[in-house]
């Protein structure tokens, strides 16, 4: 059997009488790019932010990285990376300051730390740039930094939510490029995004509408059963059917 | 345990790294208390007193001298006629005058009244309060002789002899140092941390913190650590500023007084905890611990006007601000010398709402996650 990085089963989450998650259940394999889709206010946050350990689930359980949703946040906190869709490092601190903070969080010894930041910039190509303040990064270099440093620890998943918002085409393709590459060594990408040509790239994609997922599957298998010629007539389509607004 | 100091770190390197943040830190308290101690005084030093009457005159001779022997009275002009004081007094020359009828001397010894008139600028009524009482102080004394004089010895007037305990000078720096001590370390406290909290909100750090497998407990320790530190740093310069530039006496125990300030800090922060759960922006945390906070303490807290005279809601109102306490704990101790017997009361007022206002907000934070 293949082995999951994700199993979610029977997944609700209530905010008094709001069911923010209504019953989804879904399997994520290791290795594999998912992509989370869903209009605002489907309900994605909400469901991504329990996978993260961030919020306990009303009814239903999973595993993520194979630890309880239910009770073993910290140790799901301790295996996963999160880069979120409001940039976010520290703006006035330098690079490799940034990198030495959350290779701390995470518990990286200063050998580790120092060789982390190496082979980091020199990934990035950005050894010159290790004393720069991020606040004056342009958005793609922070982005793919972000992406980087998520990664500090060697996570056996990583949850990218909305990673590209409001960055260049060539930006975001370059950016693309380094999640294949971290899929290729075998790391779980846990993706939402609002472009629909970024969903096509993604190995398999659910699609949540009022809390619920409405469709999953490869994007070929998807645009076949929609009808669609590609994601964004998927989208539209699947979408079109929400009855709560944003 | 790294984890947490890699925290505290970054937090130090916030602070220092921003300009505006590093000045409101270190130079705020020190402007603060040099403001209110020397600018703000109410003190009244060598005012001067300009005499109208006839310099002849031996009772009018005799009371020039008491006044000019006054350690806070000095003699002006001598004029003959009350024409020029109102220029004088306009002109800032001369804080008040005071004027003896024509033959006061004469007058006295017949045993009828003899007139007096003080004259004093209205416009600063705290001076002129304090500097009329002074001279009406010098005419009793010197009226008491000449009754004692005149009676044979046998006085039978009742004179209150007033002895201001402690601050005999009634020097307004031991009113403010310990209100602004309680100012400065609140704003730090409470502000500083507010914002800091709401900024890493507004950034979306937070939120990366809090996936991070640090627990929300530790989280909320490296955001306060710095503060305290900066809090207890400037306590101590506030306090040598207050000793030594001000003469502000610290009569009590120093481990007591800092004991003190340690729970008051402690109940700063968890105001500032609490303020940066509530806010969703930067503005908005400064806004309420502005108004809310610092606006309150300065009014009510007996800093500036005393919790004595204020109507009664108010006064039970004042009781809820932490500083108030504070202040009266850090006037006990340092200007009376009072010892922790003395401060129970306020103590454990203050003790109550620093474990109440924490435990509250680092609950509420912990639920905000």
């Amino acid at each position: 059997m293949e082995e999951k990085s994700v199993v979610i089963r029977n997944l609700v989450k209530k905010f008094g009488n709001f069911t923010a998650v209504d019953n989804i259940s879904f399997e994520v394999s290791k290795g594999e790019i998912f992509g989370f889709l869903g209009a605002n206010g489907a309900g994605k946050t909400t469901a991504m932010r329990i996978l993260c350990g961030l919020s306990r689930p009303t009814s239903g359980e999973g595993t993520v990285a194979g630890f309880r949703i239910k009770d073993q946040q910290e140790s799901i906190k301790r295996h996963i990376g999160y880069m979120s869709q409001k940039f976010s490092l520290y703006p006035d601190l330098k690079v490799w300051e940034n990198i030495e903070l959350f290779g701390g969080i995470y518990g990286l010894n200063d050998r580790q730390i120092a060789a982390k930041t190496d082979s980091m910039l020199k990934a990035l190509s950005m050894e010159n740039a290790r004393d720069m303040y991020i606040r004056d990064m342009p958005l793609g270099w922070k982005q793919k930094l972000a992406f980087s440093i998520a990664m500090v620890h060697d996570p056996e998943i990583v949850f990218l939510d909305e990673p590209t918002g409001g960055v260049d085409p060539v930006t975001r393709r370059n950016f693309w490029e380094m999640i294949y590459e971290a899929a290729g060594r075998d790391v779980t990408v846990f993706v939402t995004t609002h472009y629909m040509d970024e969903a096509e790239y993604c190995d398999r994609v659910s699609v949540m509408v009022d809390g619920r997922i409405e469709a999953l599957g490869s994007p070929a298998e998807l645009k076949e059963t929609y009808g669609a010629k590609d994601m964004d007539g998927v989208f539209t389509k699947i979408a079109g059917r929400a009855e709560r607004g944003e | 345990m790294k984890e947490i100091f890699a925290f505290i770190r970054k937090e130090f390197k916030h602070i220092f790294r921003d300009r505006r943040t590093t000045l409101i830190v270190l130079i705020m308290p020190i402007v603060q208390i040099v403001l209110f101690g020397f600018a703000i005084s109410t003190d009244v030093h060598n005012a001067v007193v300009d005499i109208v009457g006839d310099a002849s005159d031996p009772a009018v001779q005799r009371i020039i001298q008491r006044i000019d022997s006054n350690e806070y009275l000095e003699v002006g002009n001598i004029y003959a006629s009350p024409a020029a004081i109102d220029d004088r007094l306009r002109k800032g020359k001369i804080s008040a005058a005071v004027c003896f009828e024509q033959n006061f001397d004469s007058n006295l010894a017949a045993g009828s009244t003899a007139v007096v008139r003080i004259i004093a600028d209205g416009a600063d009524p705290n001076t002129a309060q304090t500097v009329t009482s002074y001279i009406k102080g010098v005419i009793q004394s010197e009226q008491a002789e000449i009754t004692t004089a005149m009676t044979g010895g046998g006085s039978v007037s009742m004179r209150p002899n007033v002895q201001l305990m402690y601050n005999p000078a009634m020097n307004s720096a031991y009113n403010f140092v310990p209100g602004v001590m309680g100012l400065v370390l609140m704003l730090i406290c409470s502000m500083m941390t507010a914002v800091s909290i709401v900024r890493e909100k507004e950034q979306g750090t937070l939120e990366l913190v809090l996936v991070s497998p640090v627990k929300p407990f530790w989280i909320i320790l490296s955001k306060i650590v710095p503060y305290m530190v900066l809090s207890i740093v400037n306590f101590v310069t506030t306090l040598l500023l207050a000793h030594f530039v001000m003469g502000v006496p610290v009569n009590g125990s120093l481990a007591l007084l800092s004991l003190v300030s340690l729970v008051f800090v402690g109940s700063s922060l968890g105001l500032g905890l609490l303020v940066s759960v509530i806010s969703a922006t930067q503005q908005t945390a400064m806004l309420i611990c502005g108004m809310g906070l610092t606006m309150p303490t300065m009014m009510l807290s007996g800093l500036i006007f005393p919790c004595e005279s204020m109507p009664m809601w108010l006064q039970v109102f004042s009781d809820i601000i932490p500083a108030k306490w504070f202040i009266i704990m850090v006037k006990k101790i340092m200007i009376q010398g009072a010892g922790f017997t003395s401060i129970v009361k306020e103590f454990c007022v203050l003790l109550g709402m620093m474990v109440a206002l924490l435990w509250f907000s680092i609950k509420k934070f912990k639920t905000r996650l």
